[in-house]
C-alpha cells in the first residue's frame, strides 16, 4: 500500500487543483476565524467543553448505565457492540428481522468506521447515503475525504459528470443550485420511500436518555420521521452527563466546523412516535483500550468538527484520500494508530508538528503532542519495518558525502545520521525541490575558538 | 548577567553568521556570554522521528556543556522548546531541569529576562516576518490566530525597533513553512509546496528579506527561493537586530 | 459475558481518575443590547427571514399576504384532525408549514420547536416552506439560556431550527434548499 508521503506527492502533482482545495479549506478555516471572534468567552468555552468531556471519560461507565436506563425507559431500545463486526451485526439483525429492502443513512463517520455499507452490500443490501456530499461520493465508489465537507476533493464538475451518469441530469450543467435541486428530488424519492433510517449521532445525553444529530441539509431528520425504523449509531464517547452541556457543544461545534452560528437543525431525539421503533447501538471498537492510554485518551474528547482539517497545512495540500482511512486530518492521524498502528505508522509523520490543530480544536484535544508521542510508541513498539524504511530514506542522501567530513566528533554523527543535507544528489529529497545550504569556510564553533575563546 | 550561548548544531555548520550576530547583539545588550564549545545537537530531529529514547547521550552532553549557566539563549525556536520540553538527565536531574527552566529564545530573553527594547539597529530594507511555528505555538512568542486572546508578537516588537526597516505582513500570518525537521525529507512533496506557498504570500508583498526567529525554517525557504532564482534573501532576526549602518 | 458487561467493564479498568465537572458561568457568556435585532441579523445572514408583528392577530394577517402554495399545514393553535399519523407520502405535496416555536436564541437565530408544536415530526422538514411564529419575550441570549429554559425531554422531539435547510457540498458554494425547506421565515411577535 502507498503511504502518506507518496499519496500526497501524486495529489500535488496537479498543483492548480492542489491549491484550489488548499485555497477552499483555508477558506473554511477564515470563517471559523471570524465565528470564533464573534464570542469573547471563545476559550472560556474551550476549556468548560475540555473539562466536560474529560468528567465524561472519567465516569463513563455510570453515564452509560444511566443513559441506558433512561432510554429503555423512553421506550429506545439499547443494543452495545464490542467491535465494528458486532455493530454491523446488530444492524444486519434489525434489517432481516424486519425485512426490510428501503435504507437511508445520513452522515455517521461511526458507520464509515465500521465499513457497514460494504458489509450490508455483501448481503446484497444497499444503503442510500443522503447527505449531498456522501451521495455524490457514494455514485462514484469513493469514500469521503473530510469528515464534514465529503466531496470537498471534488469540483462542480466532477458532481456534474457524475449526476449526469446517475441522476441523468443535463451533461455540462455545472451550477450548483440545479445539480443539489436534482440531488432533491433523488433524494425525496428515497426518503419517502424508506423504512429504515440509520444516523449517527452528535452528543447522548446521559440524565435524559436522549440523543441529538446536527445536520444542516435536513436529511437525518427527513429520514428519521418517514421511516418507521431509526437506528442511531454511536461511539461511547458521544455521551455528555447533562442536557445543558449541549450548550457548550452546539456553540462551539458548528462554529468550528464551518464558520455558521450553529447547525441549521440540531434535533432531540427522546422517544420514538407511536408505531416508530428508536434503536441506539452504543460501539466500543477499541474505545475502551484507547481510555486506558493515558498519553492518548483525550483523543476520545472528539466532537467531529473536522477543524483541525481544514487549518491542517499538510491535509489542505494533501487532500483526504492520502490518509487511506475513513477519518483523516490531524485527528485521524492520532485515532487511526489505535486500530492497527503498523498501517497507520505514515500518518504519524504526515505533520510537520506545526500545532495549528491543538489550537484550533474547541475540546482541546493535545493533538500535535500526541503525534510525537505516538512517534515514540512506534519507534518502541518495533515497528521496524516502517521505522526502517524511513532510515533507510535517511541513509540514502547520506551516504558519500566528502563534505560530512568538515563536521567533527559527535556533532558529525548527529548530523551525519539526520540532517544529511549535502550532495546534490536526484535521490536526495531535500535537493529535488531546494538548494542546499552553502557550507562556510569555517563553522561557528571554529570562528570562536579562533577569535572569540580566551 | 552569565549566559550560556546554546548554538544549534546545524547554525554551527551552516550559519556562522548567525552565532555571530546572536553573540554580538547578547554582548551589546550587557550580556556576559559564554560558549561551552563541546555542545552538538539538543537531539530534536532523533526525538521528532521517534527516537527520544536513543538521544540520552545527547541530554547528557547538553546538560554538561550548559549546567553551570544561569541562562541558555539560543537564536533557534524549535531547538530551545525540544530542550524545554524534553530534556532529561538521570544522573543530573536538578541541572535538567534548571536547564529546562533557563534556557530561552533570543527575542523573548531581551524581552522577558534582559527587559530591554534598547536595540540600536539599522537595516533600510523590506522585511516579512515568518511566524515559526515551535517559537510561536510552543514557545508563545506571539498570539496565534487560532486562539480568541490578546495580539502580540515579540519578535515583531524587537523587528519594530530597528531603523529604517519596513515590516510586512503576509496573507496567513502564521501559517507553517513546511519545514518540520525530518518532516522536510520524509514528506518532501509537502514540504516543499508549504514552503513555496509561504514564499510566494511573501514575496505578493514586495519583500526583500523573509526572516525569523528559526534559521531552519529560512534554510528550507532559502533553498526553494534560490532554487526558483529569487532575488529575496533570508536572514535571522537577530542579524537584523545586530545591522548597524 | 455480554458485550454490554466486556464494555462496561473494559472502561471501568481503563478510564482515569475522576475529574471534576466544570461550573458554566452564564455570565461569562456573550450579552447583546437588543436581542430581537441581534436575532433579525443573525438568522437573515444564515438564509432565513425575520418579520416583526404588534400582536398574534398582526401576525396572521401578515402571513396571510404571503404566496404560500396550494398545500398549506398550520398548527399555531391546534393540530389539525389526522396530522399526527401521517406518513411522507402523505405529506410530500405540502407546500407551506406554519409553526409556533417556544423559544428563540439571538447568538444564532435558532428556534426551538417541539412535537408537539409540529403536529407531525416530519412536518417542518417536509415543508417546501416554513414559517414559525415566536413571541419577542422568548428571545434568550445565547444557548445557555436557552437549555435553561427548556426541557428537551418534554416530548418525545424538539429542535433548534436555524433558517432553511442548506448545503456547501458542491465546491463550496451555498445553496438554500437541501432536503428540508427552500425558505424559512420568522415572524416575531413584538408587543411594545
Amino acid at each position: 500500500m502507498k503511504d502518506h508521503a507518496t499519496l500526497a506527492a501524486g495529489f500535488i502533482q496537479d498543483e492548480k487543483r492542489t491549491n484550489w482545495h488548499d485555497e477552499t479549506l483555508w477558506f473554511v478555516r477564515q470563517k471559523r476565524d471570524k465565528a470564533a471572534h464573534t464570542l469573547p468567552e471563545w476559550e472560556q468555552l474551550r476549556e468548560w467543553a475540555s473539562q466536560i468531556k474529560n468528567h465524561a471519560l472519567s465516569r463513563m461507565d455510570f453515564y452509560l448505565e444511566q443513559f441506558e436506563k433512561n432510554a429503555l425507559a423512553n421506550g429506545v431500545k439499547v443494543h452495545w457492540a464490542a467491535d465494528a463486526a458486532e455493530h454491523n451485526r446488530i444492524i444486519h439483525a434489525i434489517i432481516k428481522e424486519k425485512g426490510i429492502t428501503r435504507i437511508v443513512k445520513s452522515k455517521s463517520m461511526l458507520t464509515e468506521e465500521c465499513h457497514l455499507n460494504h458489509y450490508l452490500e455483501e448481503k446484497g443490501i444497499e444503503v442510500v447515503d443522503t447527505d449531498l456530499g456522501e451521495r455524490i461520493v457514494q455514485f462514484r465508489k469513493e469514500p469521503p475525504s473530510h469528515i464534514v465537507l465529503p466531496a470537498i476533493h471534488l469540483k462542480k464538475k466532477d458532481v456534474s459528470d457524475t449526476f449526469h451518469t446517475f441522476l441523468h441530469t443535463e451533461k455540462g450543467n455545472n451550477d450548483p443550485v440545479y445539480l443539489t435541486r436534482a440531488a432533491r428530488q433523488h433524494l425525496r424519492e428515497k426518503f419517502i420511500a424508506s423504512e429504515l433510517a440509520i444516523t449517527g449521532v452528535n452528543f447522548a445525553i446521559a440524565e435524559t436518555g436522549g440523543l441529538v444529530v446536527c445536520t444542516n441539509e435536513g436529511n437525518a431528520d427527513m429520514g428519521t420521521h418517514a421511516a418507521a425504523v431509526h437506528i442511531a449509531c454511536m461511539g461511547f464517547e458521544k455521551l455528555i452527563p447533562k442536557a445543558e452541556h449541549l450548550s457548550v457543544f452546539l456553540r462551539l461545534l458548528a462554529r468550528s466546523a464551518t464558520g455558521q452560528p450553529v447547525t441549521t437543525y440540531s434535533s432531540h431525539f427522546h422517544k420514538p412516535t407511536p408505531g416508530q421503533e428508536l434503536h441506539v447501538v452504543i460501539v466500543d471498537n477499541g474505545r475502551s483500550a484507547i481510555l486506558g492510554k493515558p498519553d492518548f485518551r483525550n483523543s476520545l474528547k472528539c466532537i467531529r468538527c473536522a477543524a483541525c482539517f481544514n487549518t491542517c497545512p499538510v491535509y489542505r495540500r494533501s487532500g483526504g484520500f492520502s490518509y487511506h482511512t475513513a477519518v483523516a486530518g490531524p485527528i485521524g492521524s492520532i485515532l487511526n494508530p489505535n486500530f492497527d498502528p503498523k498501517k497507520y505508522a505514515d500518518l504519524l509523520f504526515a505533520s510537520s508538528l506545526c500545532g495549528s490543530c491543538s489550537n484550533v480544536c474547541p475540546v482541546k484535544i493535545d493533538i500535535h503532542d500526541q503525534l510525537w508521542k505516538w512517534r515514540q510508541e512506534l519507534s518502541k513498539a518495533g515497528h521496524v519495518g516502517f521505522m526502517k524504511k524511513i532510515m533507510m530514506k535517511g541513509m540514502a542522501f547520506v551516504l558519500g558525502r566528502p563534505a560530512l567530513y568538515r563536521f567533527s566528533g559527535a556533532t558529525a554523527r548527529w548530523v551525519l545520521r539526520y540532517m544529511p543535507f549535502l550532495g546534490k544528489h536526484r535521490l536526495n529529497p531535500w535537493y529535488k525541490g531546494r538548494e542546499l545550504p552553502e557550507a562556510p569556510k569555517q563553522s561557528f564553533r571554529d570562528w570562536y575558538l579562533q577569535n572569540k575563546k580566551k | 548577567m552569565k549566559v550560556g550561548l546554546f548554538i544549534p548544531c546545524y547554525i554551527d555548520q551552516f550559519y556562522p553568521q548567525v552565532g555571530q550576530a546572536t553573540l554580538s547583539l547578547l554582548t551589546k545588550l550587557g550580556c556576559e556570554v559564554v560558549f561551552p564549545t563541546d555542545q552538538t545537537c539538543c537531539g530534536q530531529p532523533m526525538a521528532n522521528s521517534g527516537f527520544a529514547a536513543l538521544s540520552g547521550a545527547c541530554d547528557q552532553n547538553f546538560v554538561r556543556n550548559f549546567s553551570g549557566c544561569a541562562y541558555i539563549v539560543g537564536p533557534s525556536g524549535s531547538c530551545v522548546l525540544h530542550v524545554k520540553e524534553h530534556l532529561k538527565d538521570e544522573k543530573q536531574p536538578e541541572a535538567a531541569a534548571h536547564i529546562r527552566s533557563h534556557i530561552y529564545e533570543l527575542t523573548e530573553f531581551i524581552l522577558d529576562i534582559l527587559k530591554t527594547e534598547a536595540i540600536q539597529a539599522f537595516f533600510p530594507y523590506k522585511v516579512g516576518l515568518h511566524n515559526s511555528c515551535h517559537g510561536q505555538r510552543g514557545l508563545g512568542l506571539s498570539s496565534l490566530s487560532e486562539r480568541v486572546l490578546p495580539v502580540f508578537s515579540k519578535p515583531e516588537r524587537l523587528l519594530g525597533k530597528v531603523k529604517g526597516i519596513q515590516l510586512f505582513k503576509p496573507l496567513r500570518n502564521d501559517e507553517c513553512c513546511g519545514f518540520g525537521g525530518t518532516f522536510s525529507v520524509f514528506e518532501e512533496a509537502v514540504s516543499v509546496k508549504m514552503g513555496k506557498d509561504r514564499i510566494a504570500r511573501h514575496e505578493a508583498n514586495g519583500v526583500d528579506v523573509i526572516t525569523g526567529v528559526d534559521m531552519s525554517c529560512l534554510m528550507h525557504l532559502e533553498g526553494i527561493l534560490k532554487r526558483q532564482g529569487s532575488r529575496t534573501r533570508v536572514m535571522h532576526i537577530a542579524e537584523i537586530l545586530n545591522a548597524e549602518a | 459475558m455480554t458485550s454490554r458487561d466486556t464494555i462496561l467493564n473494559a472502561i471501568r479498568s481503563n478510564k482515569p481518575q475522576e475529574l471534576s465537572l466544570p461550573v458554566i458561568d452564564k455570565e461569562a457568556a456573550i450579552t447583546y443590547p437588543d436581542l430581537y435585532a441581534q436575532f433579525k441579523n443573525v438568522l437573515e445572514a444564515i438564509g432565513g427571514e425575520c418579520f416583526e408583528a404588534g400582536s398574534e392577530a398582526a401576525a396572521l394577517e401578515l402571513i396571510a399576504g404571503w404566496e404560500k402554495g396550494e398545500t398549506v399545514i398550520q398548527t399555531l393553535n391546534s393540530v389539525p384532525a389526522g396530522l399526527p399519523g401521517r406518513k411522507a407520502e402523505e405529506l410530500a405535496e405540502v407546500d407551506t408549514a406554519i409553526l409556533r416555536g417556544l423559544l428563540a436564541v439571538a447568538e444564532n437565530g435558532a428556534i426551538w420547536v417541539t412535537e408537539k408544536e409540529m403536529g407531525n415530526r416530519l412536518l417542518p422538514f417536509i415543508a417546501q416552506q416554513l414559517i414559525i411564529v415566536v413571541n419577542e419575550e422568548a428571545i434568550v441570549p445565547t444557548l445557555h439560556q436557552a437549555y435553561e429554559k427548556i426541557k428537551v425531554d418534554e416530548t418525545g422531539f424538539g429542535v433548534f431550527i436555524a433558517g432553511p435547510s442548506k448545503t456547501a457540498d458542491i465546491e463550496q458554494s451555498l445553496v438554500i434548499g437541501a432536503h428540508g425547506p427552500c425558505g424559512m421565515k420568522a415572524v416575531v411577535i413584538r408587543k411594545h
